[in-house]
């Protein structure tokens, strides 16, 4: 007799069903913690999905508490993909249109593009105390906030004119992606990139038109326009990974967080032939040492105590043990190593008013560990926890390739292999 | 619950199921004095163990026009009279490839003859209006189907009956039938909760024990003819459908996937077991199979979805008193008056039909009570509305919103659970509205309520009317919560770890015949948090 072999198995999307409501989630929420309108992750996400698959009225517009800093699938012992299941309850039932203030929030590539062109006008006017009283009451921008200054030399355009010619000159070669705030706010971290990547053996390209990840489009609902860069990043991913067998780094740990992991849960734009090649400067060098393949050779009289701060994204990719690693192997770098708790800001969250006063209570912990732990400076790989950090504490805040850039002595190292 | 034990009721009804609380329903409404009542608690019986489907009566059309008649004319008496206990979700009855399309045009005919609206839908069509159906339908028809939730439907019955002046005793088991030489005048009960036997005495007894009213009967010396059916059924964690998904063929297993509150259930098998075997339904590994691997035929991604539970529950047959043998069996409402069937005065059976039918079924009852005690009034349960679903001059939204300060998720349930009753929900300060049951959204308000008003001996009761415990953790949670809050308003609080013993042990029962993969790990964190840190043993009831 033939046997009939029938196997169920729970899978679903987002895992959903995996919640056996241990509630470790609610207690890893940096939001639940200070602001109680807050459902929290269990609620919103495992057993808000069931209730709104019911009825798509359950739906609670209090989901745009959530700071997607993923800290509770981090926590999650059973894999249920519970910031995932937030964002896409959020794209999927949220009514509420995004804003003016949103928009201009999140199109950090255009506004990026306009206000570098006029750079020391607009740097000038947003730190004007009544500039900002007139975003916080028009736009809804809390008058805290200090935007980042913007540059009037974009990256790409000093890339064009002042470095892309060298590159060839390597045998070895690296696509960077830059991100907008290394474009339009802090070239010198693209800078950075480029002299460390130089000095180990690699030229560094940039891809044949890179477009914002579209992180604050996507968590201001602007979801067409996300998928739209999506795909065009996922194309030219392509062209350099696929067709030229060049790997892309970047320096932003949220951007390529966005593009391995939130493109196909979130957007669902397919990135498998992208995604293992799609990484973290700190990571790619830290592979590089560890098989043997580079050696880097530091200055003598680089002495610093650095703080590192683990960006939420960060802890999610799990990644942030080759940027402290790294460091660590600069024999003159004391480093601390900050309790791994969320900053705060999010991205565009701290900047909204109604969330100014959560995400400083969030990052409260981390500002208190920073002042105690008398540091030279902090250390961290996401551009929004640098602002947040230097705006709430005494602090400076630097980029770990930045660092290496300033303890590597480039042409010792570069002999090692040039021999 | 100290009834007048001296006086003489009018109506004694015995059986706290749909019909049972629906005969109380509207011969209270009548004026009759009424006394229910159920050896364990409401809806335990068939009532509470089907699918909660709101038939359209599409199902028996072909097979049995009379029924598919009945059904779709109280499917729109439901929808007036009880719109807080049904969803209007509607119905597909899908064509698969190996079924014959030309069962089609049968099926929409006889539907048509019975009075059911029906439409013959493109697959393609189908397929967008019901995304999880199979996209290897060869045909689709819709019909006015829906879910029904037979515990509050049920209860809402027994509060009307309630409120116009019936009394009702639940945990009161029915020991006696007490008869004063060929007339019936009352019962004798055995009280649960004191461990005592009363006598209550009445014109008229009404069985109306479904399946259980073959026990009843022959304490009353009548003997009917009752051939218990096992349905087993699974329940799934959460919605996979919106609309209810039938096989358009004859009846068969397994056949019916119908979304309820947050869950959704497959069902059901149809199996004859000994009536000895009534108080004992448990589900086998064989019907767990039948039903999953039918089920994916109707929706493939029941496959990856996880089970929660597995129930089963027993239809009351009646067999034709001509035809002791049980071969022709009908599905019909069979309404016994035990004078003209066998000579006893003041003892009337209504049982078979279904929970579609319990308001025809009650009113059929009671016009018979009526006659009998030679009252004139006409039935009005198909005109006036249930608790909780009245029209009220504020929306139900007003009403809910003025109870509930901040969860959203509470407040809905809560307006869906008990319509406009949930303005009785006491308004809440922050603590009244803190979840117990987290996964379905119940306030401790709403916890209090029920025990305050609406008939908890324990938490099993307390599930039936919150949908506590009820969710994906099936108690996890919430059950050392909802004890605490029993505990409180108990009289002898020391009974309270019985109880949750109890429970837990009732929520495990559902959980075993499907205990792989996801429910196994929840069962053993379970386990491990009372068992564990509270001490509770498996053994303490």
């Amino acid at each position: 007799m033939k046997k009939e072999i029938f196997e169920p198995y729970n899978v679903s999307d987002n895992n959903f069903e995996q919640c056996v409501k241990c509630t470790i989630c609610t207690v890893y929420c940096p939001v639940l913690e200070v602001n109680p309108d807050y459902p929290g992750p269990k609620q919103s996400g495992p057993d808000g999905e069931r209730m709104r698959l019911k009825d798509p009225a359950f739906y609670d517009e209090a989901l745009k508490l959530c700071l997607n800093c993923k800290r509770c699938e981090v926590a999650c012992p059973s894999g249920v993909k519970i910031g995932d299941i937030i964002q896409s309850a959020r794209i999927k039932y949220s009514k509420s249109k995004p804003k003016l203030r949103d928009m201009i929030l999140a199109n950090t590539d255009i506004v990026g593009t306009m206000a570098s062109t006029f750079a020391p006008i607009v740097n000038t006017a947003v730190a004007l105390k009544p500039v900002r009283k007139v975003m916080d009451s028009v736009l809804k921008i809390d008058h805290h906030r200090m935007f980042p200054k913007y540059t009037g030399l974009r990256f790409e355009t000093w890339y064009r004119r002042y470095a892309e010619k060298k590159q060839q000159e390597f045998k070895k070669h690296v696509s960077y992606f830059h991100g907008c705030y290394v474009n339009y706010n802090f070239p010198q971290q693209g800078k950075d990139l480029i002299k460390v990547m130089n000095a180990a053996g690699y030229g560094v390209h940039l891809l044949e038109k890179e477009k914002c990840c579209g992180v604050a489009l996507i968590s201001n609902g602007l979801i067409k326009q996300a998928t739209k860069q999506a795909k065009h990043n996922v194309e030219a991913f392509k062209k350099s990974i696929v067709d030229k067998k060049m790997p892309v780094i970047s320096t932003s740990s949220t951007c390529i967080f966005t593009i391995r992991d939130e493109y196909p849960h979130l957007l669902g734009v397919k990135n498998e032939e992208i995604r293992n090649d799609s990484e973290l400067a700190t990571r790619f060098i830290f592979r590089l040492i560890d098989e043997g393949k580079l050696n880097l050779v530091f200055k003598k009289n680089y002495k610093k105590r650095i703080a590192y701060h683990t960006p939420c994204h960060m802890e999610k990719l799990g990644w942030s043990i080759y940027s402290t690693s790294l460091l660590k192997m600069i024999p003159g770098v004391e480093l601390v190593q900050l309790e791994s708790q969320c900053c705060g800001i999010a991205g565009t969250y701290g900047f909204k008013k109604e969330n100014y006063q959560t995400s400083q209570e969030v990052g409260k912990p981390l500002f208190d560990q920073i002042e105690n732990s008398k540091v030279d400076f902090v250390a961290t790989d996401c551009e929004t926890c640098k602002w947040q950090i230097e705006m709430s504490t005494s602090s400076k805040v630097q980029h770990p390739i930045s660092i290496l850039a300033e303890a590597i002595d480039v042409e010792a190292t570069m002999k090692l292999w040039q021999k | 619950m100290n009834k007048n034990r001296s006086k003489e009721y009018d109506v004694i009804i015995i059986g706290g199921g749909a019909t049972g609380a629906g005969t109380a329903r509207d011969c209270a409404m009548r004026g009759l004095s009424v006394l229910l009542v159920e050896r364990h608690d409401f809806a335990t019986g068939a009532t509470g163990r089907n699918h909660g489907l709101l038939h359209s009566g599409a199902r028996y059309a072909v097979t049995d026009h009379e029924s598919a008649a009945e059904c779709i004319e109280e499917n729109m008496i439901l929808r007036k009279i009880a719109n807080h206990c049904i969803e209007e979700n509607n119905g597909l009855f899908l064509t698969l490839p190996e079924d014959d399309i030309a069962f089609q045009s049968q099926f929409v005919d006889a539907c048509t003859s019975a009075g059911i609206s029906t439409e013959i839908i493109d697959p393609k069509l189908a397929l967008r209006m019901e995304p999880s159906a199979n996209p290897d339908i060869i045909g689709a028809v819709k019909v006015p189907d829906g879910s029904v939730d037979p515990f509050r439907l049920t209860m809402s019955n027994a509060l009307d009956a309630k409120l116009k002046g019936a009394d009702i005793l639940t945990q009161h088991e029915v020991v006696d039938i007490l008869k004063d030489q060929d007339r019936v005048n009352g019962v004798e009960l055995f009280d649960h909760a004191k461990k005592e036997k009363v006598k209550y005495y009445g014109k008229i007894v009404c069985n109306a024990a479904g399946i259980w009213g073959h026990n009843i009967a022959r304490f009353a010396g009548v003997n009917i003819n009752m051939f218990p059916a096992k349905g087993s059924l699974l329940i799934f964690g959460h919605r996979v459908n919106k609309m209810v998904l039938n096989r358009c063929r004859k009846p068969a297993n397994a056949d019916i996937l119908v979304p309820g509150d947050t869950i959704c259930l497959i069902g059901t098998t149809s199996e004859r077991i000994p009536i000895e075997e009534i108080d004992n339904m448990y589900v086998s590994k064989d019907d767990v199979d039948v039903l999953i691997r039918e089920g994916v035929k109707l929706s493939p991604s029941l496959a990856t979805t996880r089970i929660l539970r597995a129930y089963a529950g027993v239809r009351p047959l009646v067999a034709a008193d001509d035809d002791p043998s049980g071969r022709s069996i009908s599905r019909g409402i069979v309404l016994m008056d035990h004078k003209e069937r066998d000579g006893l005065e003041g003892f009337i059976t209504i049982t078979g039909g279904k929970l579609m039918t319990y308001r025809l079924m009650a009113e059929e009852a009671t016009d018979l009570i009526c006659k009998k005690l030679d009252v004139d009034k006409k039935c009005e349960t198909a005109n006036i509305p249930l608790q909780g679903s009245e029209k009220s001059d504020e929306t139900l939204n007003n009403v809910s919103q003025k109870v509930y300060s901040v969860n959203g998720i509470t407040q809905k349930s809560a307006k869906d659970r008990h319509g406009s009753l949930a303005h009785k929900i006491a308004k809440g300060d922050e603590n009244e509205d803190s979840m117990v049951c987290e996964c379905e959204g119940v306030s401790i308000g709403e916890v209090k309520y029920a025990i305050n008003e609406l008939h908890v001996n324990n938490l099993i009761d307390l599930r039936r009317r919150t949908r506590v415990g009820m969710g994906t953790c099936q108690g996890e949670l919430c059950a050392c919560r909802a004890a605490g809050l029993l505990c409180e308003s108990m009289e002898e609080p020391g009974k309270a770890k019985d109880d949750l013993a109890n429970f837990l042990q009732e929520r495990w029962k559902g959980m075993s015949p499907i205990a792989w993969g996801e429910t196994i790990n929840e069962i053993q964190f379970t386990s491990w948090i009372y068992e564990g840190i509270y001490g509770l043993k498996p053994d303490n009831n």
